[in-house]
């Protein structure tokens, strides 16, 4: 069988930007990849093209060993797509919206019907399904968005940034609804710019950057290719945060990163060991009292940084990771 | 083919009840299944829709009560005005037609739709069917308000139905205009700019005032303009012999001249509307 996306050497430029600047991905089946990137990067016009919306100034692309560039009316039948902005109609019930497009993928009106009710009892929205669209929550949205691009049973499942915009409950409720449908057999391509989403989620991640792809493997494969462990520590008195970063700092590769209401110091390092016996020695001398030290592997926001140069967007801590982002309705077309 | 991230946890013994489609959506299901969704969307946002009649209904009585004193028409002037004001409403419901396409745009419903496997001339289609039923509502209200205001005709129910056949048939022929402009706009709020357009081809016709009384180098493109041989058909059919004297010709001459400028705008904007929908 052959892998259910291939692309290679996609480009595709917009009057004054390079969207795509020579993509190559491979997606396996039975798995999700994750495209992950900062804003910009190409994810979107990416998976636009997967999703038969744009056509590639250059490069091919299959999906399920059909060609893209060159039948993109069969790709549609096996692709399944959920925008950034939730196309659900708002004047219509949950139901309503499912069978509507479960007629357009081709479904007769019987099965469009059992379809709908099989989506809403797997996404938990069977209560609700008679209810107009325009009374649910966002979350609850998103879900039914997921859901219209499901009635058809699409063999590739495309989500675009399926989280942007959700509250952190929201978040995990539709995360389990995506591992549902993985464990049921259904492929996913996703596009994130969340670093705990890639990871929750994907068996693969490939981060994308400036229209290409830098770097892709598993989480773990990825955290330790960028060849860099962390060296971290707690000082046990807050007043002793800024002599602990001005001494340590020489040590590491790349600017130490505080969290002061932790007292933490962590400090991206190549050669972990060696560094953590200097650190441990430097700490000493000074006579610094730590309450805990230790050498650990980054974690994909590192990874990400070393990687770009930069820290992946939108994502300054855990607990905010879920908050609605200001960008959520940026324009679609150049992202 | 497994995964090997252990926070996915994988059950593969559950399987989706869900069968693959064993057709396709043809044009005839498409066009109906979107115009039903766009119908749906409208009457049951009664705010905007029962609004919108509302405003139509204002108009109609400012230019009956306000204005019609002071235009001298040669026939009474509500006769003049109602068969006017029916004919440009295809034009106003236009607008609506246009912001609700760049809604589509703007909220991903067409990007949706254009990863199905549907015709997408049937999209289109479906928007611009839509459209029309919702002018067609619109007419019967102004119609009805219409006839409260004082509009009376001695013309047979035929000519009657002919004058409504007109103004529906301009009403879907104006649309596809109406939703190329909405998709090139791109937001409502641009589609609902662009919409200011018609104002000149409303007011600058033969709908509120006889174009004679308008200065010379203007009643050539009054007297020439689609929506002036719109009008004039819906009224002479809808006036019968009443209109004979002030319109110079019988209904068959304008009719025909309306339908093939309706004709003409299916032509040219129909292409071209399915075109940069399928463009994005």
């Amino acid at each position: 069988m052959p892998p259910i996306l291939e692309a290679r050497g996609l480009t595709k430029r917009f009057k004054n930007t390079q969207a795509l600047a020579g993509l190559d991905l491979t997606a396996e089946r039975g798995q999700v990849t994750a495209i992950l990137g900062p804003n910009g990067a190409g994810k979107t016009t990416f998976i636009r093209m997967v999703a038969t919306l744009l056509v590639p100034d250059e490069g091919s692309l299959t999906v399920a060993g059909i060609d893209a560039i060159r039948e993109p009316a069969r790709v549609r039948q096996a692709i399944g797509l959920a925008g950034q902005s939730a196309a659900v109609e708002g004047a219509m019930t949950g139901r309503e919206n499912l069978e509507l497009v479960g007629r357009l993928f081709g479904h007769g009106s019987r099965q469009a019907k059992a379809s709908a009710q099989v989506v809403l009892e797997l996404l938990g929205l069977t209560e609700s399904g008679d209810r107009l669209v325009r009374t649910y929550s966002g979350g609850m949205r998103r879900k039914l968005d997921l859901g219209a691009s499901l009635v058809g049973a699409p063999e590739l499942l495309l989500l675009d940034e399926p989280t942007t915009g959700l509250d952190p409950r929201s978040r995990n409720d539709l995360w389990d609804a995506i591992r549902n449908l993985v464990a049921a057999g259904t492929d996913v391509l996703l596009t994130t710019q969340y670093l705990d989403e890639a990871d929750q989620l994907a068996a693969r991640i490939a981060i994308v950057d400036h229209g290409k792809v830098i770097a892709e493997g598993t989480p773990d494969e990825l955290k330790s290719r960028a060849g860099i462990d962390v060296v971290q520590i707690h000082v046990t008195d807050p007043a002793d945060i800024d002599r602990a970063i001005a001494a340590l700092a020489p040590l590491g590769c790349d600017a130490p990163r505080v969290d002061r209401p932790t007292r933490s110091v962590a400090i991206p390092v190549e050669q972990g060991s060696t560094r953590l016996l200097e650190a441990v020695r430097t700490l000493d001398s000074l006579g610094l009292p730590v309450s805990d030290i230790g050498l650990r592997r980054a974690t994909l926001d590192e990874v990400f940084l070393a990687l770009t140069g930069r820290p992946a967007e939108d994502q300054p801590d855990p607990d905010a990771a879920g908050a609605t982002s200001p960008r959520s309705r940026r324009g679609r077309r150049a992202a | 083919m497994t995964t090997t991230n252990p926070t996915v946890a994988v059950e593969p013994t559950r399987t989706l009840n869900l069968p693959r489609p064993t057709g396709h959506a043809g044009a005839v299901t498409t066009t109906l299944g979107i115009a039903r969704r766009t119908v749906l969307r409208n009457v049951r946002t009664p705010q905007v829709f029962v609004l919108g009649m509302i405003q139509g209904a204002m108009f109609l009585l400012i230019f009956r009560y306000v204005f019609g004193g002071a235009i001298t028409s040669g026939i009474r002037y509500v006769d003049f005005l109602v068969p006017g004001f029916v004919g440009t409403g295809v034009l106003f419901s236009g607008m609506t037609a246009s912001t609700g396409a760049a809604s589509d745009l703007e909220e991903g419903f067409f990007d949706r739709l254009r990863s199905l496997p549907v015709p997408r001339i049937a999209v289109v289609g479906g928007r611009v069917l839509a459209d029309t039923i919702l002018a067609t509502m619109g007419l019967a209200v102004t119609i009805a308000v219409g006839f409260l205001v004082g509009f009376r005709t001695s013309a047979p129910i035929t000519s009657l139905l002919a004058a409504v056949a007109v103004c529906v048939f301009a009403a879907f022929a104006f649309t596809w205009m109406f939703v190329l402009l909405g998709l090139i706009a791109g937001t409502p709020q641009a589609a609902q700019g662009l919409g200011l357009l018609v104002f000149p081809f409303t007011f600058v016709s033969s709908a509120f005032v006889p174009v004679e009384s308008m200065p010379g180098w203007m009643q050539g493109f009054a007297r020439n303009q689609p929506l002036t041989e719109v009008v004039n058909a819906v009224r002479a059919f809808s006036l019968d012999d009443k209109a004979q004297g002030v319109l110079g010709h019988a209904a068959g001459y304008f009719a025909v001249r309306a339908v093939l400028w309706c004709a003409l705008f299916i032509v040219v904007f129909a292409p071209l509307a399915a075109r940069r929908y399928q463009r994005g």
